[in-house]
């Protein structure tokens, strides 16, 4: 019926429609009428974001630096990246003879289009997704790199030194900081057993709420390690040196307007949102609300969503809010429709937080020189990732070795030796570390504070 | 800039990564070739028109050579065109930042000539504009520094902070920036009523904001990490390329005008030279956020023991003065044409009167000795006076030929000697230590070119 793994409702409509699904032929058709279905969708949804993001991070930083920020275009300028954005595409598209015009033209798409299709990727709900692939994991750290080539591209197309410059930072950064992402993210699938992104978000709905879900329970260092390269892939500060505007003027984009700039500059944002969605997916429990697998007192565990879980007593019985009004003002599906418009905002919400997150630290820091940047993850953050993954690889198969995420909790008493033990590797891996770290560092300071020639 | 003068103790072509070959070099068993790049004169980072010509082999600085002259407005030539009063105005654009300080040296330039006498009064209001132009350049200078180093924020704390000064500026002198305030022996006008009162809540408040930035900055280590180590300079450097102020103190000299060549009043204050040892981009840094906190401390003393108080006393007892004048003018004036059914007063005892009638003190006034400005001559000979600017030592040499006009005005900016230092900090540091390295010299194209 589905061989191709498509929504089911959209092959529902298709049915409805008339089409006779299960012809191989039509479900090729289906998969095509879906690509564009969801190309469309998602631009319509990036874009929105993206709009919004920007006018959030004037406003965000405004605040930061007690300003009051954009409020002439529309009610509290809500209107003004939409004038912004119209003002790009009326802008003249300057080319100068000395680029390479194929390839500047091309960089811009290069960079945009993975971006775009990292969206697909992205449960908002258990319904509302693009795909849910069983590589996904895989699939978006893979499509995710494929951007700094857009980048790299445009930094030597432009035949701009400083583009250039920008082109190879951004080669050397996305290098660097690929590793601990994906070493931090190999122990979420680990835990998880499975590299489909709904599979993740629905195996952290555990007994302990938010604690369950993986930024705690794998170990914080897997989320902190995810954090930090996150920032460093969409090249925000402190990472933002492929386009650092007091030394690159703008870095690998120095020479786009108009609209090719604006492409830059919404994929950008975009990617933010993407990274912002993926560090909710793997490691914030994703469309879970927070009292998601918490014990109710009457029995039975708490639903993805407040509005699902049986609440209200009735008959006898325990009845979730969703169905009580679906069936007190008899709309059909109203329930389901409830539940989904929470799990949506949830992950709105957690999303939203992390990219207030990615705001504040632009507000906040400086930026690395490139040798600081690339010492920071080959001599800190890869060897933490790698501490980490030894220590979940041990946990999840040698002190659990039938797995499930409830033994932990249920049977947390039977299991203290080995806690211990895990506790004394981690904590002393990490120590042992930071003690060499450090002594290293002070003996760079100590050479640093030499007594000057004079 | 290739500059004359001897080779460092430390070759600078020693320093690693620094090839003498131009174009193809091998290093680390890769092909790499050299380029050049244009900083400026239009960048972020140059803070006005510099161009620096830099090679660079990868992100490693090679060669670096600054080309000044895009901002030269003949300062110097224009004062031989107009009389000394007008040329006054044109000052301020010298170096815009801190422009009370080259008024300061102008003006005591031709009070030195002119021999005017300057009342007490008179010089601390002048320490307190200067001083809190010093704050006022420093704040600057924190917020672009760190908005080089990637840092947006403090840049709007600083220009808070900067702003409410300026407001002071404005309150006595009429502009925020452009201030022409000082006059030959004396100032344009009196502090308005309250003023010291405005000044003493301003600088009472920026401790507190100076702690703030503190933390912002000081034990963030991405700044520690960009700033500590790099740009070290030695003390022989310094003194081969002529380089003053912050940069100089940083690298553990106590070297500060006000206190080895004291001018105004400046032993009349206590204060301390802030000094460094490290000689490093965070050593300068640390240097230029300590003179703040010294200058606070300078103005608030200068609050305290300022000649005649709040202008506001001054006045009441300039009308009080004025009344008893008045009196005095009314009995001589009796003296010979006495009303009717009255006797004249003697003549004598009037005039013992008049020379007992009081006069504001020397010290309270704000104007030594009146001069005329327009037609005013100061007799030929020549002159040199000098100040610690916030950049370093800023001199202005003046010779007159006793005509209204200036023979020559030579301006000695502490930023043109801070600038030639720069290659030889950069040449084997990454490129965006250009940042720091430049930021932390706190360099002002006006004041380079003029």
């Amino acid at each position: 019926m589905n061989p191709y793994n498509l929504p089911n409702w959209f092959v529902w409509l298709h049915a409805q429609l008339g089409f006779n699904v299960a012809d191989p032929g039509v479900q090729v058709l289906l998969v095509l009428a879906w690509g564009v279905t969801l190309f469309t969708l998602i631009a319509v949804v990036a874009k929105a974001a993206v709009v919004f993001m920007v006018l959030m991070e004037r406003k965000v930083l405004a605040w930061v630096t007690q300003r009051k920020g954009p409020n002439r275009v529309g009610p509290f300028g809500l209107l003004q990246t939409l004038a912004d954005g119209v003002k790009l595409l009326f802008k003249e598209d300057v080319m100068t003879p000395q680029q390479d015009k194929f390839l500047f033209t091309l960089a811009p798409a290069i960079f945009i289009f993975p971006v775009f299709v990292l969206f697909a990727f992205v449960p908002f709900t258990d319904f509302l997704f693009g795909v849910a692939l069983p590589v996904g994991a895989l699939l978006v750290f893979a499509l995710s790199s494929i951007s700094v080539i857009g980048m790299v591209l445009a930094g030597w197309a432009s035949n701009n030194k400083y583009s250039l410059l920008g082109g190879m930072r951004s080669a050397a950064q996305a290098i660097s900081y690929e590793i601990p992402l994906v070493l931090a993210v190999l122990a979420v699938v680990l835990f998880a057993g499975s590299m489909n992104l709904l599979d993740i978000v629905e195996a952290q709905r555990g007994p302990l709420g938010p604690l369950s879900w993986y930024w705690f329970y794998i170990t914080p260092l897997a989320f902190i390690v995810f954090l930090i390269s996150s920032i460093a892939e969409v090249n925000r500060i402190p990472f933002d040196l492929p386009e650092a505007e007091s030394e690159l003027v703008s870095g690998y984009n120095t020479e786009y307007s108009g609209m090719k700039f604006a492409m830059f500059f919404l994929a950008e944002y975009a990617a933010l949102f993407v990274m912002c969605a993926l560090t909710v997916v793997f490691f914030f429990g994703g469309y879970n609300s927070l009292l998601a697998g918490v014990a109710l007192p009457w029995g039975g565990t708490m639903e993805a969503t407040l509005i699902s879980t049986p609440m209200i007593p009735m008959d006898g019985e325990m009845m979730p809010l969703g169905v009580w009004l679906q069936q007190t003002l008899h709309v059909p599906n109203l329930s389901w429709l409830l539940d989904q418009l929470e799990k949506i905002s949830w992950m709105v919400l957690k999303i939203y937080t992390f990219i207030f997150f990615a705001m504040w630290l632009r507000g906040t820091l400086p930026r690395l020189k490139p040798d600081q940047l690339m010492g920071f993850s080959w001599k800190f953050l890869i060897p933490l990732s790698l501490i980490n993954l030894f220590a979940v690889g041990v946990q999840r198969f040698w002190a659990y070795p039938n797995n499930s995420l409830d033994t932990l909790f249920n049977s947390i008493t039977t299991h203290i030796p080995f806690l211990i033990v895990w506790a004394v590797i981690v904590f002393g891996g990490v120590g042992v570390f930071c003690m060499l770290m450090s002594r290293q560092l002070n003996a760079k300071t100590r050479k640093r504070f030499a007594a000057p020639s004079a | 800039m290739t500059t004359a003068s001897p080779a460092p103790e430390l070759s600078l072509r020693d320093k690693p990564g620094f090839s003498d070959l131009q174009g193809v070099t091998v290093e680390h068993g890769l092909n790499t070739q050299d380029m050049v790049v244009n900083i400026g004169p239009q960048h972020p980072s140059t803070h006005g028109v510099l161009r620096l010509v830099t090679t660079i082999n990868g992100e490693i600085v090679k060669d670096m050579e600054p080309v000044i002259g895009y901002l030269h407005r003949s300062k110097e030539k224009m004062a031989e065109g107009r009389s000394y009063f007008q040329y006054q105005p044109t000052i301020d654009r010298v170096e815009y930042l801190s422009s009370f300080y080259d008024h300061y040296v102008y003006v005591t330039a031709i009070e030195a000539l002119a021999d005017l006498k300057v009342p007490k009064r008179v010089e601390y209001i002048r320490m307190i504009c200067m001083e809190l132009n010093r704050i006022t350049s420093h704040l600057l200078w924190f917020g672009t520094f760190l908005l080089d180093l990637g840092a947006t924020s403090p840049f709007f704390y600083a220009f808070r902070e900067r702003e409410a000064i300026f407001k002071l500026f404005e309150d006595i002198t009429g502009a925020r920036m452009m201030y022409n305030y000082f006059r030959f022996g004396g100032v344009n006008a009196d502090a308005p009523p309250g003023w010291l009162d405005d000044v003493r809540k301003v600088i009472n408040e920026l401790p507190f904001r100076f702690d703030e930035y503190e933390a912002i900055a000081n034990k963030n280590p991405i700044v520690m990490d960009r700033c500590i180590g790099v740009g070290v300079t030695s003390y022989q450097d310094l003194l081969d390329y002529g380089v003053t102020g912050p940069s100089m103190r940083a690298c553990g000299v106590a070297q500060d005008m006000r206190k080895t060549n004291p001018y105004s009043c400046y032993n009349e204050v206590e204060f301390d030279v802030p000094t460094a040892t490290e000689g490093d981009v965070y050593a300068r840094y640390k240097v230029r956020m300590a003179e703040m906190r010294e200058s606070i401390r300078i103005v608030h003393q200068l609050l305290d023991n300022m000649p005649g108080g709040d202008s506001a006393e001054l006045r009441k007892l300039e009308k009080e003065h004025a009344k008893v004048a008045e009196e005095i003018a009314a009995a001589k004036k009796r003296v010979t044409v006495a009303k009717k059914n009255e006797e004249a007063p003697n003549a004598a005892d009037v005039a013992k009167m008049a020379e007992k009638a009081p006069e504001l003190p020397f010290d309270y006034r704000t104007t030594g000795q009146k001069v005329n400005l327009m037609v005013f001559k100061p007799p030929a000979g020549e002159a040199f006076s000098m100040v610690e600017s916030p950049r370093g030592m800023l001199g202005c040499y003046l010779v007159s030929d006793g005509t209204p006009k200036a023979y020559r005005v030579k301006w000695r900016g502490a930023s043109f000697s801070n600038l030639t230092i720069l290659p030889s900090m950069m040449i084997g540091n990454l490129y965006p230590d250009l940042m720091a390295i430049f930021g932390s010299l706190d360099i002002i194209l006006p004041e380079v070119d003029r």
